[in-house]
């Protein structure tokens, strides 16, 4: 395709303009998207839901033999020492089922106590258990995609749960996929609390492993090993759920607290809509304050 | 008729492959692997790709591409809207406008410049992410990011060249 003569003369520099400019325009753009991105324009989450929906499929097809292949990796190593693993089940199964007791004694006296008092019975909640289709650990967030929409029920605000604990929550919402912002996330803000003295706390995430405990209760001083749970203030998390323990107090670097969940790992979370309201910024209003007027 | 339409496809095609491979490398980077630590110490593989075609084949690594794998990323990966696309188009433009430096140059001359690329767009992220975010990432993953995607270009390089003599020769 060589060209010669005066047209080439005339058309190479022409073309290094046209470049330049495509270059120059496309640059503008992507400054105009950060600005609006930065604004929170809405039209930025629906763009970025509506690529997520496209490309969850997708993301499926790869994740679904990725899993697999672990799955396979994990039941070898499994088989390995399948006694030992089976010794340790059987002790934790004869534990668990004094557990089971005490929690069935201990539900029954609340039952109890709870009709003495009259106390107002606690609002069920629904959940849908959804696969972790990409996980997008980069230098600005930590969140993951998850094969769960607004046509399963997951909306803004609600609560994912791991099998260990919780995980995060919903704060983007496509038709078959969201975004869930894990505990690590600058953006997540968790209202906890110190589970022996109740003492209240933020969780905050900074974009490392172990989020921090902040505005803490003053005259507070969490232990090493300590159980932290969510408070319910603030009215996103309903109280009592598992949190992390605290593993770091020093003075430097602040409480630490590793999270339950093992954020290598989680293959499925469980959207839970607790009845919360989900009160996020941006999300719509809580349903009562609809019904009042 | 049909067989012009078929070879003309089969072209078409093939010259797609560099910008399908760079969306393909961004969606294997934000797939979950059992690997510990893998989502936050992901190489940039649109880095990778975005450098390597426009090294080799620029005529097929436009700048609207390296724009849209940037957006991409973005979107995927819940990152400031346009600041992956800001960072790879820069990227892109830089080798275009440095093309003649490239040219039949041995391989660790390119690794080299490719390393001062990375860092060079680490930065830029670094600054703009601030700017967006108010905070910055932890230092030892972001380095061991950086480190890992410089470290394993030569792997990307011998991937995406064996694509490339496959698919490419001759067009």
């Amino acid at each position: 395709m060589k060209r010669t003569g005066p047209m080439l003369k005339i058309a190479a520099p022409m073309r290094v303009l046209a470049q330049r400019a495509a270059f120059l325009g496309l640059l503008g753009g992507a400054v105009g998207l950060m600005v609006l991105g930065k604004a929170e324009a809405p039209f930025v989450e629906r763009a970025r839901m509506l690529v997520a929906d496209a490309v969850v499929p997708v993301l499926d097809g790869i994740a679904r033999p990725v899993q697999t292949a672990a799955q396979i990796a994990d039941n070898v190593r499994g088989l390995m020492d399948v006694n030992a693993e089976n010794a340790r089940l059987r002790a934790q199964n004869a534990m668990l089922l004094h557990w089971q007791q005490v929690a069935r004694n201990l539900e029954a006296e609340n039952r109890a106590l709870r009709e003495t008092v009259h106390a107002a019975t606690e609002a069920s909640f629904t959940y849908v258990t959804a696969r972790v289709v990409a996980d997008a650990g980069g230098a600005f967030v930590r969140s993951v995609l998850i094969a769960a929409g607004l046509r399963d029920g997951v909306a803004k605000g609600h609560t994912a749960m791991s099998p260990n604990g919780l995980a995060g929550r919903v704060g983007e919402v496509g038709e078959r996929s969201a975004r869930v912002l894990l505990l690590t996330d600058l953006n997540s803000h968790v209202p906890v609390m110190i589970e022996s003295t109740r003492d209240r706390a933020i969780l905050d995430g900074d974009n490392t492993d172990l989020p921090r405990l902040v505005f803490l209760a003053s005259g507070s001083r969490p232990q090493l090993g300590d159980r932290i749970v969510t408070s319910g203030h603030g009215g996103v998390f309903p109280p009592g759920l598992p949190v992390g323990v605290v593993v770091q107090t020093g003075e430097q670097g602040g409480v630490r607290v590793k999270p339950f969940v093992d954020f290598h790992r989680i293959d499925y979370l469980r959207v839970v809509d607790y009845g919360t309201g989900g009160t996020l910024p941006l999300a719509a209003p809580p349903p009562q304050i609809k019904r009042l007027r | 008729m049909v067989v012009a339409a078929l070879a003309q496809l089969d072209r078409a095609l093939k010259r797609a492959l560099p910008l399908a491979l760079a969306f393909f490398v961004v969606l294997l980077s934000v797939v979950p692997m059992p690997v510990p630590e893998y989502a936050v110490l992901a190489p940039s593989f649109a880095l990778m790709s975005v450098f390597y075609w426009t090294v080799h084949r620029p005529d097929l690594f436009p700048a609207w591409g390296a724009f849209a794998v940037g957006l991409f990323d973005d979107m995927l990966t819940g990152a400031p809207l346009g600041l992956g696309a800001f960072v790879l188009l820069l990227v892109q433009f830089s080798i275009v406008a440095q093309h003649k430096v490239f040219r039949g140059k041995a391989f660790w001359l390119v690794w080299a410049a490719f390393a001062i690329v990375a860092v060079s767009a680490q930065i830029v992220t670094l600054v703009f992410g601030f700017a967006l975010k108010g905070a910055l990432p932890a230092a030892l993953p972001a380095a061991t990011q950086l480190a890992l995607t410089i470290a394993l270009y030569p792997v990307a390089t011998a991937v995406f060249g064996r694509l490339q003599r496959f698919f490419l020769a001759g067009s």
